[in-house]
């Protein structure tokens, strides 16, 4: 296989916070190769927006990197001045956000901020920048572009406006593309669009995409691979049907038992009892045990580490062989 | 056939925008925003029926007139047998009671939950006065929370224990058809499933009719009996759930159920189960609401003609074409592996 586009070590980071320090990643780990899919799910407050804005520098003012690199395409982005950071961001590595209207400039033509990218850091001429602006509206799907060229955020739909989001993404021909929960927002039809968008650019530009998302369903969508984050760390890893079929995580497990499945309808859905823990004061040992089924004494004994199970696939839980059964006796995807 | 417990007939609620001072000073008349735009819709005693559309397809408007949060521009709401209107006594407001999408704004954050359900039971008179504090007590157990969020304010809850809440101060009143609007689309994945079997448990236990309007298609599937789909206003199709999810007519609710994500990986259908967007409730399309969309749409039969809602007693669909055998109103779903 080749070089991994993005490598993230031990990523940590952490929240200044008037209680005490909070740490929102802790030691998060994974790679990407160029033109794959990688899905970061969890709950709100999983650590998986963090982890992902702190991938190019978008942290919040009260947060900071603690430790671990980032690599993107070979560039220790860390250790790189912030000229070098700029030129990554944009050209190789972009963003999609959750909430368009937020994102985009609410007072500059959609054309205008498409065209800013080719304009600025690529160097093309107006007119170029311009034709490449209707070149990209016209690659995400943009019904008439020359007209739309001209609009403001909020004279377009939702949908719409996230297509112009890409497009401002593509516009510096990157090859990494983060997404955080860019359907979210939007209608179930809208945000089918949308994922079929995306898939499509990616198999036809062959970018990456780090998606993160709550939706279960959205990920096994979208992605080959998949790391599950639970309080900051990542508790399973590995291929998204591998991990659907047969998850060794009991967290994975709970949430896969606790969605409403729409190929198949289950009597009751199963649920997780309790809530995710305070970050600023985690449980000992797994993070997890205080609303784990599985629980033995053993868990509470230290920090548990994320274990290799081969095929890629990785969980942090001491007690995955007893998970691996309890789902062979009751199967979590009864169709397919 | 079971007992109807609420039905609508000929429901409209249109609200006119005040456009721009040009405009006004022009002398144009107002815009009409037609939210809801002519619905029948019969509920039956101790069902659940869903009702599922996209956004701004008036599926809440929907709700809040059957309520009585907004008056119906004509048509009527009627009620085991009597006509409601928006402005109703006391008792019979007391027998349909809704449950709101966000816990975060739905309940007063000054009050403590006592506060809250305390006094609903006294303007009510649902128990004698001494009988108030027991009475909280067993609501909140009913809905699983313990005495000690008798005396906590909504910002010491989580967004499901919040949820509990709205849902305790829904049951207060003893209410025979519970609305809930997107009861769970706020919540964490983890906490959707506890409040949507509390729904479930509680409508068995106490032998609720519930309105569930959402636009998770697996929650409807799950939770409901019967299912209505809504577009623009209009209710396009009605079927039983499973009915309805097999064996869907019209091209809206097929493209609707396309577009589900699958939980089974790799499973996606090629090209987008529905394309564009809603086109505005105030500048609707001519004849089909849908033809614009539509896959299956035929000139000039669907531009120019309302196709009205046809089938038998249980499954009814708006489409010119629900009923007959025209392969093309069933996309093929392509199968194929993600990357």
């Amino acid at each position: 296989m080749s070089e991994p586009l993005l490598r993230v070590r031990d990523l940590q980071v952490e929240f200044g916070l008037a209680r005490g320090t909070l740490r929102a990643v802790d030691g998060v780990s994974f790679d990407v190769y160029p033109g794959e899919a990688l899905g970061l799910v969890g709950e709100s407050g999983s650590g998986k927006t963090v982890a992902l804005r702190a991938l190019v520098g978008l942290l919040p003012r009260a947060a900071r990197i603690t430790g671990g690199t980032v690599e993107i395409d070979g560039v220790d982005v860390g250790a790189a001045g912030e000229g070098r950071r700029r030129e990554l961001r944009g050209t190789t590595v972009s963003m999609i956000f959750q909430e368009p209207m937020t994102a985009l400039n609410p007072v500059m033509k959609v054309g205008e901020q498409i065209a800013e990218q080719p304009l600025v850091r690529l160097g093309m001429s107006r007119r170029d920048a311009r034709l490449r602006a209707l070149e990209l509206m016209r690659l995400v799907g943009i019904p008439d572009p020359e007209r739309r060229v001209r609009a403001y955020p909020h004279e377009l739909s939702g949908g719409m406006r996230q297509r112009v989001m890409i497009a401002i993404a593509l516009s510096g021909n990157p090859r990494l593309i983060l997404c955080d929960e860019p359907t979210t927002a939007l209608d179930v039809t809208i945000q089918d669009q949308i994922l079929k968008l995306l898939q499509k650019l990616q198999r036809e530009l062959d970018v990456a995409l780090v998606f993160v998302s709550h939706d279960l369903a959205v990920i096994a969508q979208t992605c080959r691979r998949l790391a599950v984050m639970y309080a900051g760390q990542v508790v399973e890893t590995g291929a998204v049907a591998d991990v659907f079929r047969e998850p060794r995580h009991p967290y994975t497990l709970g949430l896969l038992r606790s969605v409403p499945d729409f190929d198949a309808v289950r009597e009751t859905l199963s649920s997780i009892p309790g809530s995710p823990p305070d970050l600023a004061s985690p449980p000992q040992g797994c993070r997890f045990h205080p609303r784990c089924p599985f629980v033995q004494t053993d868990c509470l004994a230290g920090a548990i580490p994320l274990l290799e199970l081969g095929d890629g696939r990785a969980a942090r839980c001491l007690h995955h062989d007893r998970v691996a059964a309890d789902v062979r006796r009751e199967p979590v995807i009864v169709s397919g | 056939m079971a007992e109807p417990l609420l039905e609508l007939s000929g429901l409209h609620v249109h609200y006119e925008l005040r456009g721009g001072l040009g405009r006004r000073l022009r002398g144009h008349a107002p815009e009409i925003l037609r939210a809801v735009d002519g619905v029948d819709l019969t509920i039956v005693r101790g069902e659940t029926l869903g009702l599922v559309g996209e956004s701004g397809c008036g599926k809440s408007t929907l709700g809040r007139a059957i309520v009585g949060l907004c008056n119906p521009t004509s048509g009527t709401v009627t009620y085991g047998g009597e006509t409601l209107t928006a402005k109703r006594e006391r008792t019979r407001r007391r027998r349909i009671q809704m449950v709101f999408q966000d816990p975060y704004s739905s309940l007063n954050p000054r009050m403590t939950v006592r506060q809250t359900l305390a006094e609903l039971l006294r303007a009510h008179r649902m128990v004698p006065k001494e009988a108030v504090e027991a009475r909280c007590l067993e609501l909140l157990d009913l809905v699983g929370l313990g005495p000690r969020a008798l005396d906590a304010h909504p910002r010491q809850f989580s967004g499901g224990q919040r949820q509990r809440v709205a849902i305790a101060r829904a049951l207060a009143l003893e209410p025979e058809l519970l609305i809930a609007d997107e009861p769970v689309s706020a919540l964490d994945v983890s906490v959707q499933a506890t409040v949507l079997n509390l729904l479930e448990e509680l409508r068995d236990k106490l032998g609720l009719t519930m309105l569930l309007i959402a636009h998770n298609m697996a929650v409807v599937r799950h939770v409901s009996d019967r299912v209505a789909v809504m577009y623009l206003g209009r209710i396009v199709e009605e079927a039983p759930t499973d009915e309805l999810f097999t064996n869907a007519r019209h091209p809206y609710t097929q493209g609707l159920l396309r577009a589900v994500p699958r939980l089974v990986p790799g499973r996606v259908s090629e090209g987008a189960g529905v394309v564009g967007d809603p086109p505005s409730p105030v500048d609707l399309p001519t004849g089909c609401r849908f033809h614009p969309r539509c896959p299956i749409a035929q000139e000039p039969l669907c531009s120019t003609e309302d196709p009205a809602l046809t089938g038998g007693d249980a499954h009814t669909a708006a489409c010119h074409f629900a009923w007959s055998d025209r392969p093309a109103a069933h996309v093929p779903e392509v199968i194929q592996e993600a990357t």
